[in-house]
């Protein structure tokens, strides 16, 4: 038996997957970040398990990118949260209605 | 048959480190949780030799975003524990849970139902349009290093990307700054819905 690019794929698919559950039912946005940061790890996986299982480097670039995109956007999110705190204590996303018509 | 063991070691770590971010009350328990599945994917990496993006995977995820995460749960207080029981919009948990199954579903039947697989050579035929063994544009040359590769890949063909991103990343920053600066102590302002705007 032998791990080839199928498995690495089957558990991108299942870890994307649960990264997409925990970001619907969790309401703590620090969280829904983190799930945020599963997904994007599902998609590092396959991006590596495609670069090998085709032979090209540029699976490998595209990681990286992630990884830097990844870094910029836990920043912004963060200090949104943080901003978002300064008024309202409670930490949830329901009460977030500030825009509802 | 080690490679096996591996592959399914790390993969019980990052699944059981997923469950732990999406089930756990405490957010400092879900972060904790986050460090597991970094690794695990880390170890995945290096299994695929690509070893430079393993120690990226630990030192920026693991290293550097987790601490992040950690942070800002000190600084918000570490008190606020979610209760999981409680559910108030009704029939979410199912919905999500049956929307995950149909994303796993629709994912798994791509790879599966969608011509030869991607461990035929035929698979790699059909994606790239290639066989894998004719030799594509940017192949992966087991002599070279996967430093070498990489940088060879980011700084010819990936310029533009690369030094975009460098802009992304100022743009983070002073985001970031701008964000959470205090404008003349107007904070603690609670404004509850509802209730008037200053």
């Amino acid at each position: 038996m032998e791990v080839t690019a199928t498995w690495y794929l089957v558990l991108s698919a299942v870890l994307f997957s649960m990264g997409f559950v925990g970001l619907l039912v969790r309401r703590n946005p620090l969280i829904m970040f983190m799930c945020i940061e599963l997904m994007l790890n599902a998609v590092n996986i396959s991006f590596v398990a495609f670069s090998n299982a085709l032979d090209d480097i540029a699976g490998r670039t595209a990681v990286f990118f992630v990884l830097v995109v990844a870094a910029a956007e836990v920043v912004v999110g963060l200090s949104l949260v943080v901003a978002l705190m300064r008024r309202r204590p409670a930490l949830s996303v329901d009460d977030l209605t500030s825009l509802r018509g | 048959m080690v490679d096996v063991i591996v592959f399914l070691v790390s993969a019980a770590i990052i699944l059981g480190g997923a469950v732990g971010v999406i089930f756990s009350s405490h957010p400092v328990r879900a972060a904790l949780s986050l460090i597991a599945t970094f690794f695990g994917v880390a170890v995945l990496f290096v299994q695929q030799q690509a070893h430079f993006l393993a120690v990226v995977q630990v030192v920026v995820y693991a290293g550097a975003i987790v601490v992040l995460f950690l942070f800002v749960i000190m600084l918000l207080g570490v008190d606020s524990v979610d209760d999981l029981r409680d559910e108030p919009l009704a029939g979410q948990r199912a919905t999500a849970a049956l929307l995950g199954g149909m994303l796993l579903a629709l994912i798994l039947g791509g790879l599966f139902l969608s011509g030869p697989g991607l461990d035929t050579d035929g698979g790699a035929l059909a994606l790239t349009g290639q066989s894998s063994q004719a030799g594509p544009v940017n192949q992966l040359d087991e002599s070279q290093s996967d430093i070498d590769l990489l940088a060879d890949d980011l700084f010819t063909r990936n310029l533009l990307s690369f030094e975009a991103t460098a802009l992304l990343l100022t743009i983070a920053t002073v985001g970031a700054v701008i964000l959470v600066r205090n404008r003349g102590g107007e904070d603690l302002v609670v404004d509850e819905p509802g209730t008037a705007k200053r």
